[in-house]
């Protein structure tokens, strides 16, 4: 794909400042890409009005298969692939499977947990990271414009708007992809 | 800073009003007569018991139901109360910030503490033959052909310094004792609240902190302690390490259900605007998670003795699985303590928003009594208990009084602790 994408970059020191200026800018009708910190923010997702995420119903999925898996497993050794009396029970004793039913659900929900959010959010070890900023790292908050978003307003419009919201700095990025 | 500044009215005051009274009154009532009824019933029905009882060694009379049952709710509305304070004090002891609103509503469960002292020790020497096998002096007389060797070797427990069988000092003392000191450590906790309320400052935030510590030391032993008392000893021959821990987390989902349940109830009246579903979020968190905790204990105490078999443990189980009468209850217990506030409050949402918490906080409260029914009755009714009329009659005077108490108490001082030095932090609480 052979693309150049576009950024305005709003450079921001303080969160109080950035938090307020990610609803100024969206009022305003500029499309914000992503905002870039170097430590979580809380009640920048809400700010961003971003939509929940579906990460717990994939988590509860993999748990009830974690449970379907650890109770057919033992049953079937048990009861049909290998009964053995333990401790004068009987062979399918409910109760003894329940540890190990918790720890296979446990288990499960939390790799499957782990699984989803990496493909759902391009962490695979050969991925091509992009750097907006590298101070985003640091001590400076990124707030992320792609102009192909923005057709409808002007590159000089959008920067007036991120210097009126509190920028300390406003830049310009492009990748090539 | 464009923050919005919040003026929210800091000096409100509950308004136990008469139609809220009323209400609670009435239920009183109800339980009032649903309890004669169940007296009534008993003391003129009860004959096709008899039988079997005497069978058994002695006959069974109406009133030893009457004695379980106040002293199962004893214990469980002692333990909501106490519970009340404790989660106050882990507030300060963890300088939370977050629930600064409602810590009043939490300490004010505490004002039952000094009732349910009465209760207790009144309780037990009322009906201590009945409730109490330990308590008869021909265990531990090595010349009666009832003699009872394992109960004789745990007699020091209950009697010392006197001679077995006699007075149980020690008991009566430990009971005196734990109730005094969280009766002195809840009024200490009072008396700050109220100094900070009329003088502010953060000297009575470290202050309330020192003694949170201090108190929470002597509860975690207290706590264990009086389970062992007032509950397994029931049970003389039985013991499980555990116990402590169990009953414990019984009474923490119990009480937190009830700090929920007041929580939400307050702010449908229109008061604790600064409480939002943060704040209520976090509440549902704990009842979720500690309702997971005590399935955790029950069933590590369940498996251990099921796997173990030795007949000296199992006794305890397969006198309540076995039973047509404990039997179901059992399976109810653990459906309605466990399974349905795990599936219930399982997503976001359910936590956030008051009618799911308000279902299944009611539910709690009704099935860690169903818990604390399963522990008293069968060692101390056997197959002469069961949930009858008597059952919901006193469960429902208990309950009204309650809260009766609490809310009568939470109508004298400041809802909000408003010089509490993080309550702005707690209006910006956001999960």
């Amino acid at each position: 794909m052979e693309r150049d994408t576009h950024f305005i970059l709003g450079v921001y020191e303080d969160e109080d400042v950035l938090l307020h200026a990610v609803e100024e800018v969206r009022s305003s009708g500029v499309k914000i890409h992503e905002v870039y910190t170097p430590y979580p923010i809380h009640g920048l997702e809400h700010v961003l009005g971003y939509k929940r995420s579906r990460l717990p119903i994939a988590a509860f999925l993999f748990g009830m298969l974690g449970t379907t898996l650890a109770l057919t497993m033992q049953f079937y050794m048990m009861r049909f692939d290998w009964p053995m009396i333990i401790g004068g029970k009987d062979f399918a004793a409910f109760p003894d499977f329940i540890p190990v039913t918790f720890e296979l659900t446990v288990l499960l929900a939390a790799f499957g947990m782990v699984g989803v959010f990496m493909i759902s959010s391009n962490l695979k070890p050969w991925a091509q990271p992009r750097i907006f900023d590298v101070r985003s790292t640091d001590d400076k908050h990124i707030m992320a414009i792609d102009i192909a978003n923005n057709s409808a307003l002007e590159v000089d419009k959008i920067k007036e708007i991120l210097k009126s919201s509190g920028a300390t700095e406003v830049n310009n990025k492009s990748f090539e992809e | 800073m464009a923050h919005d500044v919040q003026n929210y009215n800091l000096d409100q005051k509950f308004d136990f009003s008469a139609s809220i009274k009323k209400s609670v009154l009435t239920v009183l009532g109800i339980g009032a007569a649903i309890l004669v009824l169940g007296i009534i019933l008993a003391m003129t029905g009860g004959g096709h018991h008899e039988e079997g009882a005497e069978a058994a060694g002695h006959a069974f009379h109406w009133y030893e139901r009457l004695f379980a049952n106040l002293w199962i709710n004893n214990v469980y509305f002692t333990g909501i109360a106490i519970i009340g304070v404790f989660f106050f004090a882990i507030q300060y002891a963890a300088q939370a910030g977050w629930s600064a609103p409602i810590t009043r509503i939490m300490l004010s469960l505490g004002n039952w503490l000094p009732i349910a002292g009465i209760l207790m020790i009144v309780t037990f020497f009322v009906a201590n033959h009945d409730l109490f096998h330990w308590t008869h002096s021909y265990l531990f007389d090595k010349a009666s052909p009832e003699y009872d060797s394992i109960i004789d070797g745990k007699g020091a427990f209950f009697y010392w310094p006197m001679e077995k069988g006699t007075f149980p000092v020690f008991y009566i003392a430990r009971m005196v004792i734990f109730f005094g000191f969280w009766v002195f450590f809840f009024n200490k906790f009072k008396q700050i609240a109220a100094n900070e309320d009329q003088l502010g400052g953060n000297t009575h935030w470290f202050k309330m902190r020192s003694w949170s510590a201090y108190f929470l030391v002597f509860f975690a032993v207290s706590s264990s302690i009086s389970a062992w008392d007032w509950v397994m000893s029931i049970d003389t021959h039985w013991f499980s390490t555990l116990f402590g821990w169990y009953v414990f987390a019984s009474w923490f989902v119990a009480g937190l259900s009830t700090i929920t349940l007041l929580t939400i109830f307050l702010k449908g009246k229109g008061y604790l605007e600064m409480v939002n579903e943060n704040h209520i979020h976090d509440m549902g968190k704990f009842v979720f998670g500690f309702s997971i905790f005590w399935t955790y204990l029950w069933f590590s105490q369940f498996l251990l003795i099921y796997y173990a078999n030795i007949p000296e443990e199992t006794v305890y189980f397969v006198e309540r699985l076995s039973s047509d009468i404990y039997g179901g209850f059992i399976f109810v217990n653990i459906i309605m303590n466990f399974v349905l506030p795990f599936l219930v409050l399982m997503t976001r949402d359910a936590k956030r928003h008051g009618i799911f918490l308000k279902v299944v906080c009611s539910l709690l409260i009704v099935g860690h009594w169903v818990d604390f029914f399963l522990m008293v009755q069968p060692g101390t009714l056997g197959h002469n208990g069961g949930i009858g009329l008597m059952e919901v009659g006193m469960l429902l005077v208990y309950g009204a009084s309650f809260a009766f108490v609490v809310l009568s108490s939470l109508a004298k001082g400041n809802l909000v602790p408003k010089n509490h030095p993080m309550m702005e932090e707690s209006y910006h609480h956001h999960i």
